[in-house]
């Protein structure tokens, strides 16, 4: 009872409208719990609140007068709490650790950038790592967009097994972060594996996989193209709320098909493209499973992506200071990428709000 | 009267191109519909093959593994999963089954308690500092992890909670899932605010308001959050084989990959036989519930 009185000083305005013998009455009834059901005509107050409830800065309405205006931020605290604990004091002190020599057992030295020094001057796994993740997202994101994009086009069309074809190209995205898969592709890919049996009954040599390292990028790259299910069923859904009467109109101006596609569908699905564009960019940059288990960053350090380097130095060699720095470069790459995404969605990304139609 | 034949004739006429034109356009349209089940078929065929042979496989002999692509078994056994079942731990996979059970049911508990409130707060209230920190919302939904995952587990080092299950739950009870507040947020926007308006102008309190009227109603949602929850923790890896060295508290995923680097190169069918146990309750749970997943990636995909 006294937090609910609390909550009502700050708007002093409408006490001074209350009847005493109203508040006494909420009083009551909040004791009571019978909250919803109010026996009697409402209240004078009651019918005020509706009028403030209009009124009021809220626009939604939810919160009510007479409550708090930090009422929301308390439903929100535990995500700010959240936010400074797990993601806000983490981020700034790996950006600090960067710059020293911390060892789990001795602490941390500062050494200003000699972490990022020795990174670009002298550290030729770092090098190879970084070109290999460049390579490695390069090569997944375009692929499993287009992909996505071929098949959600294929799909969006009045075939009757829609649901069933939907379902089983979404499986793999549910399943493809896990280790599972990683160990079944190990197996798919092994030297006997079921690629070189397949092979085999083609008359095709078998296919040292794992050996070469162009041939051992492709496993890895094939996860996660394999996965193009999730970002298949959001360019579906962007596809199916496209407005019928456009195409109508465009078949009565006697279009193509693929000018059809080109100068109406593609355009009008560039907020789902930049959307999954940015998404699947993130996460390529993160790959760790997939080359942990299946190729273990090999042959020759071919598919050594730069999470798994941060994972061994980190928590292997437990060099925080020189991982939180290849972190840091990792993340400055994923920062500007996403920035130059953003700032080219002005030129081509459309809205339908937009007036440019 | 020749002169309506005439007429009638070119009518036949163009009645007949017509009709030769809907006839072209007809085969056309089946020509396309072909090709498409067609390109469909053998894509889905492609992509599903290698879930088919692991689970063929898990039920061959190691030899019969190395002989054929075919997925059928010839002398079905359940060796592999006896075998597998053993693990070359002290412990059985029922126990590490558990452990990820372990891992999961609080998880999830805590992200859908948790998300649901702060994607109220954020879509029914106006609070200074809401803007902010919205945007610190979508700016987390972008940050990779890798960035601060260091200093997290020097953090939970520092609390004692190494080798304990503390560092895979407590984020989660903060909201954590930054992606999970935002697909609810826009649930709840596309849900109009007049029955809560009508409940607070009855009187009720918000957070009656939150758990008796807003709860229900974005109870397909919230199975959304519970399910995505329970992948990406099944799937999780980098967590557990970051926080957890002791075995006895391995979750299925870090116990497979245990497996693989203790067992023999040629020990294929165990392996293979574990695998399918650890997909086997994300594909089940995923057949139960798949349009609570479809409708899931849509909303928070479409509306971003």
């Amino acid at each position: 009872m006294g937090r609910l009185r609390e909550a009502r000083r700050p708007d002093p305005n409408i006490k001074r409208r209350l009847p005493v013998r109203a508040a006494r009455e909420e009083v009551h009834e909040i004791k009571g719990r019978k909250v919803r059901r109010r026996a009697g005509p409402p209240s004078s107050h009651t019918a005020l609140r509706g009028l403030r409830l209009r009124a009021g800065p809220s626009g939604r309405g939810a919160a009510m007068s007479g409550e708090s205006r930090f009422l929301g931020f308390w439903y929100v605290l535990p995500y700010v709490i959240g936010l400074l604990i797990f993601t806000g004091v983490p981020f700034v002190a790996s950006f600090w650790l960067s710059f020293t020599d911390y060892r789990l057992m001795r602490g941390a030295e500062f050494v200003g950038l000699q972490n990022y020094a020795d990174l670009f001057a002298a550290d030729r796994t770092f090098i190879r790592s970084l070109n290999v993740t460049l390579a490695y997202v390069a090569l997944t994101v375009p692929l499993k967009l287009a992909f996505a994009l071929f098949i959600a086009v294929i799909l969006n069309y009045k075939l009757k097994a829609i649901g069933f074809f939907r379902t089983a190209y979404y499986v793999p995205s549910i399943l493809g972060g896990s280790i599972a898969v990683a160990v079944l592709w190990r197996y798919v890919f092994a030297d006997t594996g079921l690629v070189n049996m397949a092979l085999g009954v083609f008359g095709i040599e078998a296919v040292n996989w794992f050996g070469d390292p162009l041939t051992a990028m492709f496993t890895i790259t094939l996860l996660r193209v394999w996965q193009f299910g999730s970002a298949m069923v959001i360019f579906l859904a962007a596809l199916q709320s496209i407005d019928k009467s456009l195409y109508e109109a465009a078949a009565i101006d006697g279009a193509s098909k693929w000018r059809v596609f080109v100068s109406i569908t593609l355009p009008l699905l560039t907020p789902v493209i930049f959307f999954n564009l940015v998404m699947q960019m993130v996460q390529a940059f993160q790959e760790f499973n997939g080359p942990y288990v299946i190729t273990n960053g090999g042959p020759l350090r071919a598919t050594y992506l730069l999470p798994l380097y941060i994972y061994e130095t980190a928590f292997k060699k437990f060099d925080m200071g020189y991982a939180s720095a290849i972190a840091w470069v990792l993340f400055a790459i994923i920062m500007v990428l996403t920035v130059v995404a953003f700032w080219s969605s002005k030129k081509w990304v459309y809205y339908a709000g937009d007036k440019r139609s | 009267m020749s002169q309506t034949m005439l007429d009638d004739s070119a009518a036949l006429d163009a009645d007949a191109e017509a009709a030769r034109h809907l006839a072209l356009q007809e085969r056309r349209r089946r020509l396309s519909m072909i090709l498409r089940y067609a390109v469909l078929t053998a894509v889905g065929f492609l992509m599903l093959y290698p879930l088919l042979w692991l689970i063929g496989a898990s039920f061959k002999n190691n030899a019969e593994i190395f002989s054929s692509p075919g997925f059928i078994p010839k002398d079905p056994t359940l060796s592999g999963y006896v075998k597998g079942w053993e693990t070359s731990t002290p412990y059985s996979f029922g126990r590490f089954f558990w452990n990820t059970f372990l891992i999961i049911a609080p998880k999830v508990v805590f992200t859908v308690i948790s998300c649901a409130a702060v994607a109220y707060g954020f879509a029914r209230f106006q609070f200074p500092g809401k803007r902010i920190l919205f945007a610190s919302l979508i700016a987390t939904l972008l940050l990779p992890n890798v960035v601060t995952r260091i200093p997290q587990y020097l953090l939970f080092s520092e609390m004692g909670w190494l080798d304990s299950y503390l560092p895979l739950w407590v984020p989660s009870a903060f909201a954590g899932d930054a992606f999970f507040v935002f697909m609810l947020v826009q649930f709840l926007r596309s849900i109009p605010p007049d029955m809560e308006e009508a409940a607070r102008v009855d009187g009720a309190k918000s957070w009656q308001v939150l758990l008796f009227i807003v709860a229900p109603m974005l109870t397909p949602a919230l199975i959304s959050v519970a399910l995505f929850q329970f992948m990406w923790t099944m799937n999780d890896f980098l967590g557990p084989l970051i926080y957890l060295s002791s075995v006895e508290k391995f979750p299925v995923s870090l116990a497979l990959k245990l497996s693989i680097d203790t067992s023999e190169a040629f020990d294929w069918n165990r392996i293979l036989a574990m695998s399918v146990l650890a997909l086997a309750p994300s594909l089940v749970v995923f057949f139960m519930a798949q349009k609570y997943f479809i409708e899931g990636i849509s909303a928070g995909g479409v509306k971003g």
